[in-house]
């Protein structure tokens, strides 16, 4: 398989209806770091308005045919990715390096995720990417009061960019940042007027991203750890940070982290973090959606002094002190060469130099 | 496929990747891989016996899981181990439940 860093980049901007997504999306698109675009569009409703108000500015456009990109139609993302992917082979459409799924505004991101990690073919093409949430200052507090969906965006985001906040007032604007925050506290928050034609790092910084990795750790995790930051949930969704003093065993976290995916995935929306793995020097970055975890990259340095191990969790009621004493649990059965190590008694039992 | 005994690869797992940088790109270091798949296996081993289930490493491609009835199963990453185990264990196995942790934090 080919190194996950050179798979080609796939990003989803989602966000609730009438959020301003294709306004965003248009902008992007004219920046010339993004000139080799192809751009997935959803339809929805009768009228594929989406798709027309696009066609003129991306020409590797395919238009998925069904409605939603929930897990119904995890099909139609997938045959329209395969078919992209032969016509870049066949030289029919102008070769493209990164993909833009633009979903509908009740659509789930989750199952896009699913479909790029576990689809056959596509998992050795393509990787995901940012997922770039839109929230209207005017409507979002609203929708995020009323609409499961606009949680779920919101909460899974990498980046959220708060649209149409000329038409409301600073302290709204502050309001629904604050919402935003609480709800989700690794996603970079930005409001759309400072989106400029040249912001494609919006897109393409990610952790695999060569030139953007540094960066988007040091993201992650600067919100999340800051004490003052207000910490909290929004409707069931809580956001949290856990953090570990001791050198996380990968084994450890790897056994830990793969058990609790399977039993409570569902509910955990995202799991992203900076590991300090015992006996390596440099961090390690993990990057989850739901029961899908990324192939852990690598920084080359620690982005700032703290050589702590920190996770970001965002979660639907799974408690912060009970995930940190689990991980404890877990790591702490694997031992550390030990400096106690004593000889063992006469008539002791043999036991496995690690665990007992 | 291993020729010897006609296992298809498996799919790999997020974290079969070493967590050290030398292996991380290449995966060129088979003695390190060996290594830490035996480490995971003894782990598994630790956090399973609450439920009655050995595990051992079948060539290095899979894991063979033994329930307390002699009932088998054979996995091909952890991700497919847990509902495997839950199956030959008849209970959930929940590294959030009170009581689990606490068996654990017996055995460090």
């Amino acid at each position: 398989m080919a190194d996950y860093s050179e798979l080609t980049p796939v990003n989803i901007i989602t966000g609730f209806l009438g959020s301003g997504k294709t306004t965003l999306l248009q902008r992007l698109l004219r920046s010339p770091d993004l000139a080799d675009v192809a751009v997935l569009v959803n339809e929805f409703g009768e009228v594929g308005l989406d798709h027309h108000l696009l066609q003129g500015v991306a020409e590797n456009t395919v238009l998925l045919g069904n409605g939603c990109l929930c897990c119904a139609v995890r099909g139609d993302l997938q045959r329209a990715l395969r078919e992209l992917l032969s016509r870049r082979t066949r030289g029919e459409v102008p070769h493209f390096r990164r993909v833009v799924i633009e979903t509908s505004g009740l659509a789930d991101p989750s199952p896009i995720a699913y479909t790029l990690l576990s689809e056959a073919v596509l998992r050795h093409h393509f990787r995901l990417s940012g997922i770039v949430t839109t929230v209207d200052a005017v409507n979002g507090a609203g929708q995020l009061e009323r609409f499961r969906e606009s949680v779920k965006q919101a909460s899974m985001a990498d980046r959220l960019v708060m649209t149409k906040t000329d038409l409301a007032d600073e302290s709204a604007i502050a309001t629904l940042r604050q919402r935003l925050r609480r709800l989700n506290v690794s996603a970079e928050i930005l409001q759309a007027r400072d989106v400029g034609e040249d912001f494609a790092q919006l897109l393409t910084d990610d952790i695999y991203d060569a030139a953007g990795k540094s960066r988007e750790a040091r993201g992650w995790i600067a919100e999340a750890v800051d004490e003052d930051a207000p910490h909290g949930h929004t409707a069931d969704v809580q956001s949290f940070a856990v953090i570990f003093d001791e050198p996380l065993d990968w084994t450890a976290f790897g056994v830990w982290a793969s058990m609790l995916l399977h039993r409570h995935g569902a509910d955990i929306l995202r799991l992203k973090g900076i590991l300090n793995v015992a006996g390596v020097p440099t961090p390690v970055l993990i990057n989850g959606v739901q029961h899908i975890v990324h192939p852990p990259s690598h920084l080359d340095e620690w982005p700032d002094a703290d050589r702590r191990s920190r996770l970001v969790f965002i979660v639907r009621g799974l408690q912060r002190a009970r995930i940190e004493q689990s991980l404890a649990v877990f790591n702490g059965l694997v031992n550390k060469p030990s400096t106690t190590a004593r000889p063992r008694e006469a008539g002791e039992p043999l036991r496995s130099p690690s665990y007992r | 496929m291993c020729a010897l005994c006609g296992v298809l690869g498996g799919k790999g797992h997020w974290s079969d990747s070493a967590a050290s940088p030398a292996v991380f790109a290449s995966r060129t270091e088979p003695q390190t891989r060996g290594r830490e798949r035996q480490a995971r296996t003894r782990l598994l081993n630790a956090v399973l016996k609450s439920h009655g289930i050995v595990v051992k490493d079948w060539s290095g491609s899979s894991y063979l899981l033994t329930g307390r009835t002699g009932r088998t199963a054979i996995v091909d990453t952890i991700a497919d181990l847990w509902p495997a185990a839950e199956r030959l264990a008849g209970r959930a196995i929940d590294p959030l439940d009170e009581h689990y942790l606490a068996t654990l934090a017996k055995l460090s």
